[in-house]
């Protein structure tokens, strides 16, 4: 018997022994950065590289900058620390920023609320209901590895007190770099440097154009202005001062023999913050509020009262294209001001004067509709003027005070035609600019516009799912990709950034490093209640 | 100035107030569409396969698995009421008895070499089995057996890679088989019985891939159902044409466990779903699919005997898991799609002397999963079973059986392609690789 129990203490110890083993284990040897050196990571770049989403930075969206899930995988093939700028005095996670505990205002609206989330009671986006405990106050002085600078343009990375707190409340300093700029004069560029790159990622021109699309074209294109001291905050930079600035960060970067992936700009039609909103929402059903005989009856009133007779008022003019009466069978376009039209203001109150209905108000019409027409395909309806459709102007009388209906949506609404071409002429230009450098340089690029120009589409990922640059919708819950503000990615989103940047690592530097699956990451935030 | 505008409001007295919620988001419609479509990512919500063969590891009696789990045409101990109840009756004692237990060691890695993904599960089951048989005449002998053909227990780590298709299962099904076996003459019998079926099935997983609550912890189900019952059968029979060749046949028939109001309970869920994600409970149907033996023994000598069975088990009719939730999550269809499966089995036992008889066996089992539907609930594909074992009578009635069973299989790589996120099927896949290790241990008493 005593043999038996031996036998079997051995068989019990070869079961111990009995590990499953694969023929090629997976271990940090099965991947490598081929002719990268990751020893030292630096990204440069704006909001998109910082990790800001939701409509600002936070210490949970931080976490999903794509430079951080990049680091993560860089870490396997020998990629060292990769410090952000801190975040820790976020302790609620609302993001927003405060100064000296009070908010930072424009006119009276706090230019860094707190973060988008969905309330699902009210049924859309808003910021979360609470106080930023991000303070300005708060200095840092020390360079990151992450040099995301959230609102910084090309030629802000070179500017000397940039990060300077005093000129933060009078616009003139970025109060994000002024958080841990390493003094009131540093550069962006110059605390990147400290940080000797081995390796980079510059992801930065976005803002150089997209904050002129994002305000709807209130700024200035200052194509052949070669002073970027003399541009607003909306501006489209000059191409040269692009080019040239594009290639000093260039320079630097390099510098130190520095490999690196330089991203492209996208285009406004694949960010959702332009084309979720559509020109044409007003049909029968709408204007009735479900009911669309009394929608009907609308529309009928509407083109015999304005619609028909500005038609004819405009037909006068030649300009009878501008307006049309509404089609009642139809998803009609809104009414928006286009400052390129000839202006007409004259013109209409001098032929409303003539007809007697009209001739009491016929110098408001003028006033109103001197510019006025109905939107078309081309014109890019902000997705923040979702919530200003059907509202009233300050200051007009009804029924003419119902934006986009009856009083045409103002500039800051609308991305135009016109102002479109000349985004889409800068984008363009910026693009190749960037794809001549980074060739002049043996750098690795990774087109970013062509591939969220993929997500109008669909953009198909290793697991099969599909993910689209459609903005959130209940049904797409775990597929969104974009934030709520419209214009960055989500963590989802960050995540197939960075994984497309993986590949273009992979690809260029005859690197292998593992994949990131952005099913895993999340996507808005959803709250009962806010 | 003022008075024309109030003139222009009585011309447009009747225009009425836009309405724009249609606008905000879909305003009014929005929670509730909200909370369809979130139903609609339980879609996916999966029972457990468990019930299912990707896992039937056959540990029926000491003796037989001992000889590669052959025994349709082996007359040898109370076992047969298993193997083949019809056997009963050719066997030499009047009161048979055997008992024994397992402990079956499972492992499992995984790996994703694309996504820098590892993880491991490490299991522990102790299935058992009773059998006893009497002859009450020289023609009729009857006999109970219980056992644990279903028995089968994965757990990951919780949230790992694949949690959105399992975070653990836990299966148990006892089967209770009273059995009859009629002698029709000395060269053949016919046997067979009701089977009473007891189980239970505790399945946990993450309701997607990215859900958490408020506090980033992922929303989790378990579904949870005990005391399922059902009943089927079993047939078989038994020829001797000569002294040395017995020749078997046994059948297994289909038995579909139907859970009914089996509870669903939802952990860390967001505010916004407790609506919809409500503890609830939930009906399903898992088959457990009809089995055929075939197979013989032939007796070389007075000292060695072996044996060959055939089985074939009809896993086609698992199609599908359909979970259907009493809250208002729409019903779940999971496809599984099994094909019938084969397994070939060989066995030899040599009776050293009246105290010592030793045994060995092999097998190839061949996996009912096809490729594109291999989950990580039974992450298991085709095996080789070796065995071995030894018996020790202890008296003239009393005997300790000893045997061990370890199984081989090759890593495999595959994936779960049907995993359905937002209406699209996404894979979950990489390689795996199994080893099973089940020493046991039992008792024969005869007389």
């Amino acid at each position: 018997m005593k043999n038996k129990f031996i036998y079997l203490s051995l068989l019990a110890a070869g079961l111990i022994a009995c590990e499953p083993e694969f023929n090629n284990e997976v271990t940090n040897a099965s991947y490598s950065a081929g002719d990268a050196d990751f020893s030292s990571y630096v990204a440069i770049g704006n909001s998109l590289t910082a990790g800001y989403m939701d409509g600002t930075m936070s210490r949970g969206g931080q976490m999903y900058s794509f430079p951080n899930l990049l680091s993560q995988q860089f870490a396997v093939v020998g990629g060292g620390a990769f410090t952000q700028p801190s975040y820790d005095d976020d302790v609620n996670d609302y993001g927003g920023l405060v100064f000296n505990g009070q908010p930072l205002l424009d006119d009276e609206v706090n230019r860094f609320p707190t973060r988008l989330i969905i309330n699902a009671t009210a049924g859309g986006p808003e910021t979360i209901n609470g106080t930023s405990t991000i303070d300005l106050a708060n200095q840092q002085a020390m360079a990151y590895n992450n040099m995301g600078v959230p609102g910084a343009k090309s030629f802000h990375l070179l500017a000397s007190g940039y990060g300077n707190l005093a000129g933060v409340p009078s616009g003139q300093a970025n109060p994000y770099f002024a958080r841990h700029a390493t003094s009131p004069t540093a550069t962006v560029m110059g605390d990147a440097m400290t940080k000797n790159p081995t390796f980079f990622t510059n992801w930065i021109g976005s803002n150089d154009v997209l904050s002129y699309a994002t305000s709807g074209g209130v700024g200035v294109d200052q194509t052949g202005n070669l002073d970027p001291s003399t541009y607003g905050g909306n501006d489209i930079t000059d191409p040269n001062v692009f080019a040239a600035t594009y290639s000093a960060i260039t320079d630097m970067l390099t510098s130190g023999g520095a490999k690196g992936v330089v991203a492209t700009i996208p285009d406004v039609t694949s960010i959702p913050f332009f084309t979720t909103v559509p020109y044409n929402p007003l049909t029968t059903n709408l204007l009735g509020g479900g009911d669309s005989q009394v929608g009907a009856a609308t529309m009928t009133q509407l083109n015999q009262q304005l619609y028909s007779v500005l038609d004819q008022i405009l037909t006068n003019f030649g300009a009878g294209d501008r307006i049309n009466a509404l089609d009642l069978g139809a998803a009609n376009p809104l009414l928006i001001k286009d400052e390129s039209l000839t202006d007409l203001s004259a013109q209409i109150t001098a032929v409303a004067s003539t007809i007697p209905q009209y001739a009491p108000i016929a110098d408001f019409l003028g006033q109103t509709y001197g510019q006025a027409r109905q939107a078309t395909a081309n014109d890019l309806v902000l997705l923040t003027t979702r919530g200003v459709i059907g509202t009233a102007p300050a200051g007009v009388p009804a029924p003419f005070n119902s934006f986009g209906i009856t009083y045409p949506l103002q500039d800051s609404h609308v991305l135009t035609a016109a102002e479109g071409e000349m985004v889409k002429v800068a984008t363009t230009s910026y693009n190749n600019t960037i794809k001549a450098i980074a060739a002049s340089k043996g750098l690795a690029v990774a087109d970013m516009n062509a591939i969220l120009n993929q997500l109008v589409s669909g953009l198909r990922v290793e697991d099969g799912q599909i993910y689209t640059a459609d903005y959130f919708s209940t049904s797409a819950l775990n597929t969104t990709v974009f934030s709520l503000d419209g214009v960055h990615p989500n963590a989802r989103g960050y995540a197939m950034v960075a994984n497309e940047i993986i590949k273009v690592i992979n690809s260029y530097y005859n690197a292998k490093l593992p994949n990131i699956v952005p099913g895993y990451y999340p996507g808005a935030t959803v709250l009962p209640t806010n | 100035m003022h008075n024309i505008f109030i003139s222009i409001v009585v011309f447009f007295i009747k225009y009425p107030k836009f309405d724009i919620s249609y606008l905000q988001y879909e305003k009014t419609n929005t929670y509730l569409t909200m909370r369809k479509l979130l139903s609609l990512t339980l879609t996916a919500l999966t029972a457990a396969s468990a019930f299912a063969g990707g896992y039937r590891v056959s540990l029926q009696g000491q003796k037989q698995l001992a000889m590669g789990h052959t025994g349709v045409g082996v007359v040898n101990s109370a076992e047969v009421l298993f193997f083949n109840p019809s056997g009963m009756a050719f066997l030499e004692n009047r009161f048979n008895a055997s008992v024994g237990a397992n402990g079956l060691f499972a492992r499992t890695k995984f790996q994703n070499q694309a996504n820098n993904w590892t993880n491991s599960t490490e299991n522990f089951g102790t299935p058992f089995s009773a059998y006893v048989s009497y002859r009450a005449t020289d023609w009729l002998s009857v006999g109970l057996a219980v056992y644990t053909p279903y028995g089968s227990a994965v757990e990951w780590d919780q949230d790992w890679q694949g949690s959105h298709l399992v975070n653990n299962i836990d299966l148990e099904a006892i089967y209770f088989q009273p059995s009859i076996s009629l002698k029709v003459n000395d060269y053949f019998s016919v046997g067979g019985g009701p089977i009473f079926v007891s189980g239970s099935v505790n399945f946990n997983r993450n309701i997607s891939r990215s859900q958490t609550d408020e506090q980033g912890n992922r929303t989790d189900v378990t579904i949870d159902a005990g005391g399922v019952t059902a009943w089927g059968w079993t047939a078989g029979m038994m020829l001797k044409p000569t002294e040395n060749l017995t020749i078997g046949a046994n059948y297994r028939s289909e038995i579909t466990m139907e859970a009914r109001d089996g509870d669903a309970t939802f952990h860390d869920v967001p505010g916004f779903l407790s609506t919809t994600l409500t503890n609830t409970t939930f009906d399903a149907d898992l088959p457990l699919p009809a089995e055929l033996t075939v197979g013989f023994s032939y007796k070389v000598n007075d000292k060695l005997l072996v044996a060959f069975d055939y089985n074939r088990a009809y896993w086609n009719v698992y199609k599908s898991l359909i979970v259907d939730f009493h809250n208002a999550a729409p019903t779940s269809v999971n496809p599984r799609n099994y094909k019938d499966a084969s397994t070939y089995r060989v066995g030899a036992q040599y009776t050293a002397n009246e105290k010592f008889s030793f045994r060995a066996g092999w097998y190839f089992d061949e996996s009912p999963v096809q490729d594109g539907y291999f989950a990580p609930e039974t992450p298991r594909n085709d095996s080789m079973g070796y065995t071995g074992g030894l018996s020790y009578q202890i008296n003239q009635r009393l005997g300790v059986d000893f045997s061990f069973l370890f199984l081989h299989f090759k890593e495999v790589n595959n994936s779960y392609d049907y995993y359905q996120e937002d209406g699209q099927n996404t894979t979950f896949g990489g390689t795996y690789k199994n080893v099973v290790f089940s020493p046991g241990v039992g008792l024969s008493y005869n007389f």
